[in-house]
């Protein structure tokens, strides 16, 4: 029979191991997603451009992160940029510069479609009003795309909140992280992490509910 | 102001725009009339920018905006354009779409620029009569309304001419008819050059002061609305424009051709073809009758029997049989409400007779 205790769960212990590891979780979640937003956004933009020389590198980079697993992304990413650079450089620091890269690859395909999603009329509309090519993207374009992708946007952030737990690989002190520790310390594994599921899955299933408001919302509008 | 130059266009091996010219003056609003597939809003795109000629060359205003050579960028022509779907920004109030193309028109500072697009915007919505309306999204207005913002929207940074592709298309047929009016007065008023691309001869002849009937990437004539249907320089033009049917005829001068139904004086001399230099009797023509042509009046002998009848509100639209099985179409008041099988009496009373020889 399983005994569990939870007894050991004190504010004290939530705010000297958990809440550390929740503020760099949400601070990678939101760089990654901004980050990845602006980078992605600029690899859609030149995998569309027509030109090949713009177009094959974003392609390559694109494709290639796709094909590979994110814990190795993370664990090559941590183990060759000390060599690149020539000193260690954090678990954190690390892992930020890794899931902004990552990432990027999967929100330009979002903002791809996104891009494809504005019909070619609203593209010479700009023109025929005297707007250059980077006006008619920044004001006409981006903007109609941004928010028709937004609730896949959005799906695609709760996925990488998810996702940062696996900057456990690299010992990064994340909210699963602060989980291990307490656990461990006061050896109540299964408690722990018992409590980081349901707690990934509150903050998860809430966030996905409340993509599903905006996309109603954003259907009418259209 | 127009002068487009023996220009050509092809997508791949198929030629689209062949050779065509045409000018148009300041403040004239021109059509291209064809049905799908003619090249008409090819043409349109080629004087956008959004096309490159394969030969010739499209000045407007003196300057070349387009060769097979070189070719200004569409956004640094001035050329406006309505679209058939009018591509509103969804995205902007109609105050912002208005204001869209006014960016950096007017560079003196931020207030200044911000008050000078403010009133232009506001005259805009003022002059399509949707003053209280700037603060709506395009998915707010009606079709009507979004139909005169696209055109408020391409007027505003006051272009030197204004495109628009198949305007009224999207509307139904009674807000098509006011609206192409009140379009053409709009333009009018803003003294704008404008060049309307429509297969609709009715919204052609209700905007446009000078029409282009084109067919197979060529412009078959270029003229003002009353001659392409009293003057039609080709059989298709005159097949294309308004109803009527071909009626042979024999040439009985130089300028009188008999029909079954009478005979006509011609106030041009008869062209018969290339057989006959000084046209002699005998030769045969096809005469163009139109249904205001062919005039119903019981004191008439020549008589003719009813074979179909379309009900048009003020008139009838009757296909009349004659004695030798041609047929003829004929308007007439609609309190002439005759049967079909029924023999009323016809004659003929032809202002402009047109003529062309006969297929072989």
């Amino acid at each position: 029979m399983l005994a569990l205790d939870f007894a050991f769960f004190t504010p004290d212990v939530i705010s000297g191991y958990i809440v550390k590891g929740f503020i760099f979780s949400l601070q990678l979640t939101i760089v990654a997603m901004l980050g990845g937003i602006v980078l992605g956004t600029l690899l859609a933009l030149m995998r569309l451009s027509g030109k090949t020389w713009l177009v094959m590198p974003a392609a390559a980079y694109v494709n290639t992160m796709r094909s590979v697993p994110l814990v190795m992304v993370i664990l090559w990413f941590f183990l060759l940029i000390p060599l690149v650079i020539g000193r260690p450089l954090g678990a954190e620091t690390s892992a930020l510069i890794t899931f902004t890269l990552f990432e990027a690859a999967y929100y330009s395909e979002i903002m791809r479609a996104g891009i494809q999603s504005v019909s070619r009329g609203q593209v010479a509309a700009g023109y025929a009003l005297g707007m250059s090519y980077r006006q008619t993207m920044g004001l006409v374009v981006l903007p109609q795309a941004f928010r028709n992708m937004l609730p896949v946007l959005l799906t695609q952030t709760i996925i990488l909140f998810q996702d940062t737990s696996l900057v456990y690989a690299i010992g990064a002190y994340d909210l699963l992280k602060g989980f291990e520790i307490a656990g461990k310390n006061f050896n109540r594994p299964v408690e722990t992490y018992l409590v980081a599921a349901v707690l990934y899955f509150i903050i998860s299933f809430s966030l996905s509910m409340l993509v599903r408001k905006l996309q109603q919302r954003i259907a009418i509008v259209r | 102001m127009l002068e487009v130059d023996r220009v050509s266009h092809a997508y791949g091996k198929h030629a689209v725009v062949r050779d065509l010219s045409f000018n148009l003056a300041p403040g004239e609003i021109a059509c291209l009339l064809g049905s799908s597939g003619c090249g008409k809003t090819t043409m349109l795109r080629l004087i956008a920018g959004f096309e490159q000629p394969s030969a010739g060359s499209i000045r407007l205003n003196g300057v070349t905006i387009a060769s097979e050579k070189s070719q200004i960028p569409a956004e640094a022509r001035r050329i406006g354009m309505v679209f058939q779907d009018y591509a509103l920004f969804p995205h902007l109030s109609t105050a912002d779409n208005i204001g869209f193309g006014l960016r950096g028109k007017f560079p003196k500072g931020r207030t200044a620029l911000a008050l000078a697009t403010r009133r232009r915007i506001d005259e805009m919505l003022e002059l399509i009569g949707l003053a209280e309306h700037g603060a709506r999204y395009p998915h707010e207005l009606s079709g009507g309304q979004q139909q005169r913002v696209a055109l408020a929207r391409a007027l505003a940074p006051q272009p030197h001419l204004l495109l628009l592709d198949e305007p009224f298309s999207n509307l139904d047929v009674e807000l098509r008819e006011r609206l192409s009016l009140e379009v053409r007065d709009i333009l009018k008023r803003a003294g704008m050059a404008a060049i309307l691309v429509t297969h609709d001869q009715n919204e052609a002849f209700a905007v446009a002061d000078m029409v282009g009937i084109m067919r197979e990437g060529c412009i078959e004539q270029w003229d003002t609305p009353y001659n392409l249907y009293h003057r039609p320089a080709t059989r298709h033009v005159a097949d294309f424009i308004g109803q009527g049917v071909f009626l042979p005829g024999e040439v009985l001068s130089r300028q009188i051709v008999e029909v079954e139904l009478g005979r006509l004086d011609c106030d041009v001399p008869l062209d018969c073809g290339s057989s006959c230099a000084e046209c002699q009797r005998d030769c045969r023509l096809d005469v163009l009758l139109r249904p205001d042509d062919v005039i119903h009046d019981d004191a008439s002998n020549v008589k003719a029997e009813v074979i179909a009848k379309a009900f048009r509100g003020a008139e009838f639209l009757y296909t009349l049989r004659l004695a030798s099985g041609a047929q003829v179409l004929s308007l007439v008041p609609s309190h002439h409400n005759h049967a079909i099988g029924e023999k009323i009496g016809i004659r003929l009373d032809v202002d402009h007779v047109v003529t062309f020889q006969q297929e072989q």
